[in-house]
């Protein structure tokens, strides 16, 4: 068990240097520092000297793999790769290109990220269970019928409509909550409420649908028709035999998104005011800062290798056949 | 005029000649004409088609594109790149407002300044102009359009349902019904659309003037175009590589398997992003690439769909490897070794037809997601070029005006009606798709 | 004292019936015994009885009167007391009728808390032991992966016996396991119900298992009863002309050479005819037959049969077979293929590098002589290593050691000319995204489909078909003409028939033999059933946990079995005994086959053997020769 634990943990090292190096590619190989500096001082400015010095400001003017003129170990280390892509592992993610200190940023950002993502993740979850298991429970109705029309529906809606359409019925027909904006402790509350609604709404359709397949598929398995034959109820044999084996997956493929949920919700933020690392990713891009992208990415590869690690551990927990292997 | 074969335009051509040749080859084919049989025969899997067809239909009207050429001497052409549907879309395109006004209405959207008579909503200059000073039949004028388009839809409705009677007979099984209800359904509405649209801007028009109802009309182009294409185009890197991993198994699985987790593993979005981000640098620091604006555009949103491609492939691929890992012990698999049949050769006569209803499932099933993810990712700033129209600029640009009191609800409304009929038909073919080709619900 | 009463019991599934107008009834104690091939609705009836049919079927009309009540007009609420209370049920699928995340103990309390006065761990425990599970304590806090499918099957009966209930409906209970753990559990079966009085309602396809534990017979076909009869008069005088095609169709000792067989197949529940569902396949059919159905008869003393036929067991050729010379003739002098200490180890990997920590030993050591033209059968229980031996002779799987010699010169990888084999199921065997044309001619592009497709009973214009369209036994056909299309000396057939009714099975079993006469073919046949080595075999050598522990000619192992196991195999099998009388007393083998990755020092067979002595448990016997032919790993041979 802890071997294999450990085995998966190893796995994940050369997953997160493959994603180190995508991102080192995707960043310095296909386009220049010269390409970006360019771009970021717009038409006018470009002169040798602005681009020299929009690089040496943020040290994109080493060389990338190998710095000839240094010295000692200074000739790999005095290079882009080592500055920004290798350090990146010591979780040292430098400045953004607007000089400020990617890391603090984060961790300041990180609580309003939790403080929507985790309420989302949870309610949600519980929500899509819940509304497949009574679909299960009407299965081959009209209800079933009409409840998975409305799932097709709902997951037919752009996720942009939810987002819009609530902000202008409950916060300005309505004037239930402010339309965005966040605050501190307690006062949050009142901020978060619309968004996390709306986001559990928004992926209700999907998820209930695919849930409601799980448990149909486990419906049929053999030991429910041994559990009906020793006279349990229908209810019983639904919640304590199928449940129980379909949360399996559920569970443990809902595991991998636990880490991830630091990274915050890139459209909720950005809709609702909300000062979280998904906002905080939405203006990194719209202001082509090209550092904070290149941390977030290798963050949010990072939380999802996570993820993976946890789902595996989640099985062996919850999975008698894998724990007692 | 001279004909403009934009990459895009070419590569959906393509896709649609091979969607026509897979047809055929369909159609000869027992298992794929089964499968596709019971598509046939489903009254929601028939209907959701006939949508599709008629929204592929206006997007190959878009696809065929040229440049006008200019009066005057020589050989000029226009800069501007239209296409056949902007032809048959000529009043609409070329009757621009000021500014927004609100769907069949007369009078702009917003006060102005009229010359000597103070702040008032000016008149429009082409919506309802024909009705001239006598504005109190612009109600009467509405109603007439309507019956009149309604008139003209039931006949076109009947045209077609007389024209598909031999399709009937010769097909008797299929349910050909829902097709000419929704046929029917579609007449009826775009009836009165093209009646009205003669006067006024049916949807209204956007804060630049421009008829929503055309913006909507381009818009399918460039969703379409992101569904199809991004799967074509991750299709033949994730069967070769999905197939190869089950079968050859060692480290060439091992080698395979990486590079998805891998790849898997950075945040959809995030990799969007940071890859749109290069490529629009690549973009900005080559303008010699691109002789029009059209064909930047076009650069853009291959890009867009290659890179979309490049994150979604993994999880069809992930699919394929575990299906061939299953197939690999099937005895049929085993008996064609044991009879000394090359691995080539049990590849792509035993593995290959036995995991093309997963290839074809997955398809149907990406679709609707990559229309849907088009119109967000555009929101945000990493879609398509913000010149190229499609669902999500449209958005993009109306969703600034929803503070305006009172609102402007039309382009958003519009854009999000026209794309929820689309995903919703797309979802529901997706699903008898699958049903019908779901060997585990064959049983 | 009638316990359970069904009267014109029919099931509809859409517009089919798969069960029309079943009537039957079961005495308090009585064993009753439901036979008959797969599909013809065994099950669906016995399902119907606690109205617990799957969810697109429904009882059209009938009455199950059970204990003086009417189930049928009960509430669905007062049919769950009476589910698991008074009627309990077991399953064929042992391995997938038990929640696998729950324990035994926890699935055996929710049973007793529902009928058996509460649950407690004590009574989960008391009951498991009841049904011979050693270490009861132990297992009932496992999960069901941890057992082994016997002691899954135990678990089972305990549960169903938790509510104590008057009629215990057995759905195949054994089909699943091996003939030696299916001895064990039938003889369990017979001493519960002797103990506790129960009725049981047993649910099979194979007679031998009838004629062993039942006290009354009912054979069914394509969905209706056609013949009710007790046990000693079924036995002595099958009168259904079905029953007696059915009997025929048996292949047994002193019966080589041809099976009768049945021709055709069961009319689909979709399409029946209206006359005697039979008449198509049936050899005495009388005109009337076609059209009209047959009504019941009394031949015999609570002997009954569904025939137009005023006296159906006097007509026809039916009971017996004919019976072929077939005196095994010495093998000839050459070998066509000798197998040499092969051995195929699986690595266990565990740990951080996953390195090896041990092997599976599916076959460790095995030596064969094929002889031209002649049968060898190997024969083991699930588990053993047959397959996997089959795959590595073939070359379908590389040995860890040992070699192949085709008449003498070593062979490397496949020999697809020389050797060729027939899968198991006949699902999984054919592609079905391919015409059988194309299937009979992927090894030879150059073969004559027509041809092969009529040397293996077909018609050749069944080429442009697709598999889909075929049953078990012709799509076992045709994977037989794709095997004969290279011409091959050496088909290795790894239970051919293992997946098909016994009708079917005797046609394939014809086939094999008259294709051996005709063109000289060697066969290696994989099986577990013994019945059929007897009638095919001219050879046999059985396996048991990797080894060869008895090896010889047909006749020296199956009449003279100097093994203890190769004898309590024999032993296990239940036989037919027309004389009716049941034989319990019968050598069993306690506990199951252990784990070829950690088999037990010396003899493999001691920890089950009854004569094991102390030297057993220190070496692994050598090979003793009792004839030129018979050989034996034992050190007590006799
Ligand atoms: N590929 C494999 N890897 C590990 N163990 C295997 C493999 N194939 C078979 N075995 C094991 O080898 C033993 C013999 O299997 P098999 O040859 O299938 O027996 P049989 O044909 O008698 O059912 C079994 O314990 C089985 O679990
Ligand atoms: S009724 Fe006729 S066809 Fe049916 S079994 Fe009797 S004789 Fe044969
Ligand atoms: S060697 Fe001993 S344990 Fe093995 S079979 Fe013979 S008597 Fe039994
Ligand atoms: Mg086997």
């Amino acid at each position: 068990m802890l071997a294999y634990l450990i085995r998966r943990l190893l796995y994940a090292v050369p997953i997160l240097i493959g994603v180190n190096v995508i991102t080192f590619a995707l960043f310095f190989v296909v386009n220049t520092p010269d390409d970006m500096a360019r771009m970021q001082l717009g038409v006018k400015h470009v002169t040798p000297e602005a681009i020299e010095k929009w690089k040496a400001e943020r040290g994109y003017d080493k060389p990338l793999f190998w710095n000839a003129a240094a010295s000692g170990a200074g000739k790999l280390t005095e290079t882009i790769f080592f500055e920004k892509s290798l350090k990146m592992f010591a979780l040292d993610f430098g400045r953004a290109d607007d000089g400020r200190d990617i890391a603090r940023e984060i961790r300041q950002r990180m609580g309003p990220s939790l403080a929507v993502a985790v309420p989302v993740f949870v309610l949600g979850l519980f929500a899509a269970i819940s509304f497949a298991l009574l679909l299960v429970y009407f299965r081959a109705t009209y209800l079933d019928f009409a409840g998975v029309v409305l799932c097709v529906a709902m997951m037919s809606v752009s996720s942009l409509f939810y987002i819009i359409g609530g902000q202008w019925l409950v916060a300005k027909v309505w004037h239930l909550v402010p339309i965005s904006g966040y605050g501190e402790g307690l006062s949050a509350a009142k901020f978060i409420v619309l968004p996390v609604v709306i986001s559990v709404l928004a992926g209700l359709g999907a998820s209930a649908r695919w849930y409601r397949t799980i448990f149909l598929e486990e419906i049929t398995r053999d030991y429910v028709r041994t559990a009906r034959a020793k006279g349990l109820s229908e209810r019983l044999v639904l919640f304590r035999h199928v449940l129980r084996n379909a949360l399996i997956p559920i569970l443990t493929g809902a595991v991998v998104l636990i880490p991830s949920l630091f990274m915050g919700s890139l459209l909720i933020e950005a809709f609702f005011g909300i000062p979280g690392l998904g906002s905080y990713t939405i203006e990194a891009i719209n202001a082509q800062d090209f550092a904070v992208v290149r941390a977030m990415v290798f963050i949010g590869s990072a939380l999802y290798i996570l993820g993976l690690l946890l789902t595996d551990i989640s099985y062996t927990i919850a999975d008698p056949r894998i724990r007692l292997q | 005029m001279k004909f403009v074969l934009l990459w895009s335009d070419f590569l959906f051509f393509l896709l649609v000649a091979g969607g026509v040749i897979f047809g055929l080859w369909a159609r000869r084919v027992e298992h794929q004409r089964a499968a596709w049989r019971k598509v046939g025969q489903s009254r929601v899997g028939m209907a959701a088609a006939t949508v599709l067809v008629l929204f592929l239909a206006v997007a190959l009207l878009d696809s065929v594109h040229y440049r006008e050429r200019l009066p005057g001497e020589g050989e000029h052409y226009a800069v501007e790149v239209r296409s056949v549907l902007d032809a048959l879309l000529t009043p609409l395109r070329t009757r621009p407002e000021k500014t927004y006004s609100a769907p069949l209405a007369t009078h702009s959207f917003a006060k102005e300044n009229i010359a000597g008579e103070g702040r008032d909503f000016p008149r429009l200059k082409f919506g309802g102009a024909h009705l001239g000073e006598a504005l109190s039949r612009h109600g009467a004028d509405i109603a007439l359009r309507c019956a009149q388009g309604l008139g003209l839809g039931a006949v076109a409705g009947l045209a077609l349902w007389l024209a598909g009677l031999p399709l009937r007979r010769r097909a008797p099984h299929l349910a050909w019904d829902a097709v000419f209800v929704t046929l029917g359904v579609f007449c009826l509405i775009a009836g009165p659309l093209a009646m009205l649209a003669q006067g006024y801007h049916v949807l209204g028009t956007d804060k630049v003037g421009q008829d929503v109802l055309y913006l909507t009309l381009k818009s399918i182009r460039t969703g379409l175009l992101i569904g199809t294409l991004t799967t074509l185009i991750m299709l033949p890197a994730a069967i070769f590589l999905g197939i190869l991993a089950g079968y050859a198994g060692g480290w060439i699985d091992d080698v395979i398997q990486y590079l998805y987790t891998t790849l898997n593993s950075i945040p959809g979005v995030l990799l969007i992003a940071a890859a749109v981000l290069m490529m629009q640098v690549m973009i900005d620091t080559h303008p010699q690439w691109f002789s029009t604006s059209a064909e930047r555009a076009d650069a853009r949103l291959l890009a867009l769909c290659a890179i979309l491609g490049l994150t979604s492939w993994t999880g069809l691929c992930r699919l394929l490897r575990g299906e061939t890992l299953k197939l690999r012990e099937l005895e049929y698999v085993q008996a064609a070794r044991a009879l000394g049949v090359s691995s080539g050769r049990i590849l792509t006569r035993h593995i290959l037809p036995n995991v093309m209803h997963l290839v074809i499932i997955a398809i149907v099933m990406d679709f609707s997601g990559l229309v849907l993810a088009e119109a967000v990712l555009s929101y945000v700033g990493i879609g398509v070029d913000p010149n190229t129209i499609s669902f999500g600029t449209m958005i993009n640009t109306a969703r600034m005006e929803l503070a305006r009191e009172p609102m402007v609800w039309w382009s958003l409304t519009a854009a999000f009606v026209f794309m929820f009929v689309l995903v919703l038909a797309a979802n529901l073919f997706a699903d008898v798709v699958r049903d019908a080709f779901d060997p585990r619900l064959a049983r | 004292m009638t316990l359970l009463t069904v009267r014109d019991l029919t099931v509809e599934i859409g517009a089919a019936r798969p069960v029309e107008g079943v009537s039957f009834e079961i005495a308090a104690g009585e064993t009753f015994a439901l036979v008959g091939e797969s599909g013809c609705g065994k099950t669906l009836t016995a399902l119907a009885l606690l109205r617990l049919l799957p969810e697109a079927a429904r009882i059209e009309s009938g009455s199950i009167r059970f204990a003086g009540e009417e189930l049928l007009a009960l509430s669905e609420a007062e049919m769950r007391k009476r589910r698991g209370g008074q009627l309990g049920m077991i399953f064929q699928e042992p391995a997938t009728s038990l929640n696998p995340v729950m324990t035994i103990g926890a699935q055996i309390a929710e049973a007793l808390a529902l009928h058996g006065g509460g649950a407690s761990e004590a009574k989960a425990v008391d009951l498991l032991s009841a049904v011979g599970i050693p270490d009861p304590a132990r297992r009932a806090r496992e999960y069901p992966f941890q057992l082994s499918g016997g002691m899954k099957q135990r678990a089972m009966i305990a549960m169903a016996l938790a509510g104590a209930p008057q009629l215990l409906i057995a759905d195949e209970p054994t089909t699943a396991l091996d003939v030696t753990i299916q001895a064990q559990v039938l003889e369990l079966l017979a001493r519960l119900q002797e103990a506790r009085g129960m009725a049981m309602l047993l649910i099979t396809h194979d007679l031998g298992i009838v004629a062993q534990q039942a006290q009354r017979v009912g054979v069914m076909y394509a969905g209706q009863l056609v013949e009710l009869a007790p046990r000693t008069a079924f036995f002595s005088a099958p009168s259904h002309p079905y029953a007696r095609r059915l009997f025929a169709a048996l292949p047994a000792a002193g019966r080589r050479g041809r099976l009768q067989t049945l021709p055709g197949s069961v009319p689909s529940p979709a399409q029946r005819p209206d006359g005697c569902r039979f008449a198509s396949r049936c050899d005495v059919a009388l005109p009337v037959c076609a059209h009209e159905p047959p009504p019941w008869r009394e031949i015999a003393p609570g002997q009954q049969v569904r025939c137009h036929l005023e006296e159906p067991r006097k007509v026809g050729a039916g009971g017996t077979a004919q019976s072929g010379a077939a005196v095994p003739e010495p093998p000839p002098a050459t070998a066509l293929l000798a197998v040499r200490d092969l051995a195929v180890h699986f690595p266990i990997r565990r740990g951080l590098l996953q390195r090896p920590v041990g092997w599976v030993r599916a076959v460790d050591g095995i030596d064969l002589e094929l002889p031209a033209g002649r049968t060898l059968a190997l024969v083991g229980e699930s588990g053993c290593g047959k397959t996997t031996a089959g795959r590595a002779i073939l070359g379908l799987q590389a040995a860890t050691r040992g070699e192949r010699l085709w008449q003498g010169e070593a062979l490397k990888g496949l020999a697809p000319q020389r050797m060729q084999m027939v899968f198991q199921d006949p699902f999984g065997s054919l592609n079905p995204r391919l015409r059988v044309g194309a299937i009979v001619k992927e090894g030879n592009p150059t073969a004559d489909v027509g041809a092969l497709l009529a040397a293996v009973g077909l018609e050749p214009e069944m080429a442009k078909r697709y598999p889909h369209e075929f049953s078990g036994g012709q799509r076992q056909r045709i994977a037989i003409a794709r095997a004969l299309a290279v011409d091959p000396q050496l088909l290795i057939c790894d239970e051919p028939t293992s997946a098909l009714d016994v009708s079917v099975q005797a046609q394939i079993l014809n086939l094999l033999v008259e294709l051996q006469e005709e063109r000289g073919l060697a066969y290696l046949f994989i099986t577990h059933n013994l019945a059929v080595v007897e009638h095919l075999a001219h050879q046999v050598a059985v396996m048991y946990l990797g080894r060869i522990v008895e090896q010889g000619s047909v006749d020296e192992v199956m009449r003279t079995p100097q093994h203890p196991y190769t004898q309590a195999l024999l032993a296990a099998v239940p036989r037919i005994d027309t004389s009716g009388k049941a034989d319990r007393e019968r050598l069993l083998v306690p506990g199951d086959p252990p784990s070829p990755a950690q088999p037990p020092p010396g003899c493999h067979f001691h920890p089950r053997c009854p004569r094991a002595a102390a030297r057993c448990r220190a070496a692994y016997p050598e090979a003793v020769q009792l004839s030129a032919t018979h050989g034996v790993r034992c050190f007590f041979p006799g």
